[in-house]
């Protein structure tokens, strides 16, 4: 392809649509504070500091190196702009995407060339599988020396095409106002995700003339937000023809805001909801109509209410493996409706009857209003049966776990009491693993980001940098990491961070001495051949690192629970301090594993809620 | 599979190629051909992607392609509705004795000569895939020592050009 022409988006725009455009316009709404700057002349580096500052960003976090010291010198003047020094680069995207997740607004990470970009890869890729609204800057060597293997050089746009939703390389200080703008845009609309920004070092350094708001276009985004009215009508059609429904809530509905709008909905369908792990909060756990998580550790009556469906609402969600099992045998009798922002999503996996695309609180209240409207003409089926079904198997097999034998403690339990003194209020964040499967089992969620974790990518480590983030976009709420002691090893510097910045999150481990997740495999699935996963860190080990040592050295509070009796206590302490981060090692058994669960490769009725125990289908007579 | 040929109206910046092409491969969708050059609306570039997908696997294409934010219009070119044209070059082994053979045959096909030299000709050709093929199959026994293809160019029949509303996108 030629260079880019200069000249023309906004002729383009009209001279050209994307399907269902919206009317020709002359440029897009700039995000951010709505100021106007009138031209000024500065570097290419202030102008990226005043661009985030009209932007309306706030925090950042970031690390800084050769080709991107240019921009350090100006944030540092910077009087709205808090840049967070973190450790690892790594760490500056999980704390990004945590920023992003209980804030709603686009996290921001900045980091070097080369092995700067290159470790916020993990991290971008993660806000890609989750959609994270997220713009990531990185700098990159001088315009004339890209290509030539120069020091610290790594083609990162190239390197990140597959795992962000768009990318720019910019090379003139002219083009920064702009591109920021579009690329805050980008990863704030539509179906959110990272955008990666990579700025030469002489577009840094030279000046340019920068002005505010910058004239923006992208002639081929136009995300569709109204569902469209007719695939509404015949959503609302099956929904009064449905003796079984079930609403299928993702985190599209988290990214939507949409929260209010799905109560309102499930509320006049009388419908079923079932939370995925993205979506757990936005329907609160306490509701009657919620029957649970799905998937392979899901709710044995959340993993009924879909099997056993005939019309599956699908709320921004995905049809990820991990809820559907064997996609072939999923919900076998369910008709499907389908609303999605992202209309790639829609038929992707699961054929889709009623496709809607559009942002969910533009369609859930067009659904809503369309249901009740042929329900008033007495359209809607009576759910009784099927309520009677979901409740029985909601009583039989409620979540639950059998205590520890050996000594240790019982993580779940660990988890829940967690949970139940701290209240829905506090932000918990997990890991990737075990201890990630039980916070999202026995912790009550009750609203919308209130429980953070990797979900789409798996990514251990995840936990304690996104929860500083979290803290540090919502400073007054309590923030729980819960990890495992795999993943707290993978990132655990960021409470260096966390201490001089004074960002007092609090860690649970959950200590079980290994590779939780992948040794229950191992005991499941591989005879019990514990190949690689002990990590010596818990009961009846060396404990290589001593966590309340390490605790101690890095400036925070480190507590250690080995006894039930305990337990409370060291929680309520940790509630008590505010000035500095807690971290409690909860000795757990390594014995311990995450039930229900449905094997690779079976459908989902062969769920277990025990090693070889499978739940009573139908009622006995 | 079924071959189908997409026009594909993107930006011409600077990695747009890459994203499509990258798009393709990380999705396992299969390209048979890809063209791709400059249009009649300066800072728009025209793709000609001929894919082997069935009906399910077309529309996530197009969706997937319509994700990418540098392009901006998908069309679908049907064969009965479009012009479609593959342009070859070959250099077949010809010598006194099988020169006017091998032009011969060129001529049936339309073919031109484009070089000459003492033991070889140079074609070029442009037509149909079918057309082509036979054309191959009948320098076949003369020895065709090198076959350079374009990608398939296509464009809609009648007046209308795929900036007007009035094509119909492929996907909503």
């Amino acid at each position: 392809m030629g260079q880019a022409p200069n000249a023309t988006p906004s002729t383009v725009a009209r001279a050209v649509s994307k399907p269902n455009p919206a009317a020709p316009q002359a440029g897009l709404p700039v995000p951010g504070l709505g100021r106007v700057v009138e031209p000024t002349e500065m570097k290419g580096s202030a102008a990226i500091i005043r661009s985030l500052e009209e932007l309306g960003v706030k925090d950042v976090f970031g690390l800084p190196g050769g080709a991107i010291l240019p921009t350090y010198d100006p944030l540092m003047a910077s009087e709205t702009i808090n840049h967070v020094l973190v450790r690892h680069e790594q760490g500056a995207g999980h704390a990004a995407q945590g920023y992003a997740m209980v804030t709603g607004e686009v996290g921001v990470c900045i980091a070097t060339s080369g092995p700067g970009a290159t470790n916020l890869v993990t991290a971008i890729a993660d806000a890609h599988m989750d959609s994270v609204p997220m713009v990531a800057i990185t700098g990159q060597v001088n315009s004339a020396f890209i290509g030539t293997d120069a020091f610290q050089e790594a083609d990162i746009v190239g390197i990140t095409m597959p795992i962000t939703k768009h990318s720019f390389l910019v090379t003139k200080g002219e083009d920064i106002p702009r591109v920021l703008a579009q690329a805050f845009y980008l990863a704030g609309t539509g179906r959110p995700g990272p955008v990666l920004v990579d700025i030469t070092k002489d577009a840094q350094e030279k000046p340019t003339e920068f002005s505010w708001p910058p004239v923006m276009d992208l002639p081929g985004y136009r995300p569709v937000t109204k569902g469209h009215a007719k695939q509404v009508r015949e959503a609302a059609k099956l929904l009064t023809a449905s003796l079984r429904p079930v609403i299928y809530a993702g985190g599209g509905v988290q990214k939507a805001h949409a929260s209010r709008e799905l109560m309102a909905f499930a509320e006049a369908t009388g419908a079923p909801v079932v939370t995925t792990l993205t979506a757990r909060g936005v329907f609160p756990d306490s509701h009657e109509q919620h029957v649970g998580m799905p998937g392979m550790h899901g709710a044995v009556s959340a993993v009924a209410a879909l099997q056993q469906s005939d019309l599956v609402i699908a709320l921004g969600a995905r049809f990820d493996d991990r809820v559907t099992g064997v996609l072939a045998s999923f919900a076998p009798d369910a008709k499907i409706i389908h609303a999605d922002i992202d209309p790639a999503e829609i038929s992707k996996n699961r054929t889709a009857d009623v496709p809607i695309v559009g942002s969910l609180d533009e369609v859930l209240p067009d659904l809503t209003a369309e249901f009740s409207r042929r329900k008033a003409e007495g359209l809607a089926p009576d759910l009784g049966a099927w309520w009677e079904n979901l409740n029985r198997l909601r009583e039989t097999y409620p979540m639950g776990y059998t205590p520890s034998t050996d000594g240790a403690l019982t993580p779940q339990h660990v988890i829940q009491r967690l949970g139940e003194l701290t209240g829905p209020e506090a932000v918990y964040v997990a890991g990737v693993g075990q201890h990630q499967m039980w916070a999202s089992q026995f912790i009550k969620y009750e609203r919308p980001h209130q429980w953070l974790n990797s979900a789409g990518l798996g990514t251990m480590g995840y936990a304690v940098p996104a929860a500083m983030g979290a803290k540090v976009g919502n400073p007054d709420r309590v923030v729980w990491a819960i990890d495992g002691d795999g993943c707290f090893q993978m990132t655990n510097q960021e409470l260096a961070t966390c201490v001089i910045n004074k960002i007092p999150i609090k860690v649970a481990l959950i200590n079980n001495s290994s590779l939780g997740m992948v040794r229950q495999w191992q005991t499941l699935f591989y005879d019990g051949r514990y190949s690689n996963t002990e990590l010596n860190t818990g009961a009846d080990s060396i404990r290589v690192p001593d966590f309340v040592k390490m605790a101690d050295a890095y400036g925070c509070v480190g507590l250690r629970v080995e006894r039930e009796e305990d337990m409370d206590a060291a929680i309520q302490q940790a509630l008590e301090i505010n000035d500095r981060p807690v971290i409690i090692d909860f000795i757990v058994s390594k014995d311990a594993m995450v039930w229900p669960m449905v094997p690779a490769g079976v459908p989902n009725d062969a769920i277990q809620i025990a090693r070889g125990m499978t739940p009573e289908w139908n009622e006995e007579d | 599979m079924a071959r189908h040929t997409l026009s594909v109206l993107v930006e011409d910046v600077p990695g747009t190629l890459t994203r499509v092409a990258g798009l393709f491969a990380r999705r396992a969708f299969n390209i048979d051909s890809l063209a791709v050059g400059p249009t009649e609306v300066p800072g728009l570039s025209r793709m000609t992607v001929v894919v082997d997908a069935e009906g399910d696997l077309l529309e996530q294409v197009t969706k997937q392609l319509n994700k990418l934010v540098n392009v901006i219009k998908i069309v679908e070119l049907a064969p009965e509705s479009s012009v479609q044209r593959d342009h070859v070059l070959i250099k077949v082994k010809a010598d006194a004795a099988t020169r006017l053979q091998v032009t011969q045959a060129a001529d049936f096909f339309r073919a031109r000569v484009v070089d000459v030299s003492p033991d070889a000709v140079v074609l070029e050709a442009t037509g149909s895939s079918d057309k082509i093929e036979a054309l191959l199959a009948v320098l076949e026994p003369f020895g065709v020592r090198e076959i350079v293809k374009a990608g398939a160019l296509a464009i809609g029949r009648g007046h209308k050009s795929m900036s007007e509303r009035a094509l119909r996108p492929v996907s909503a």
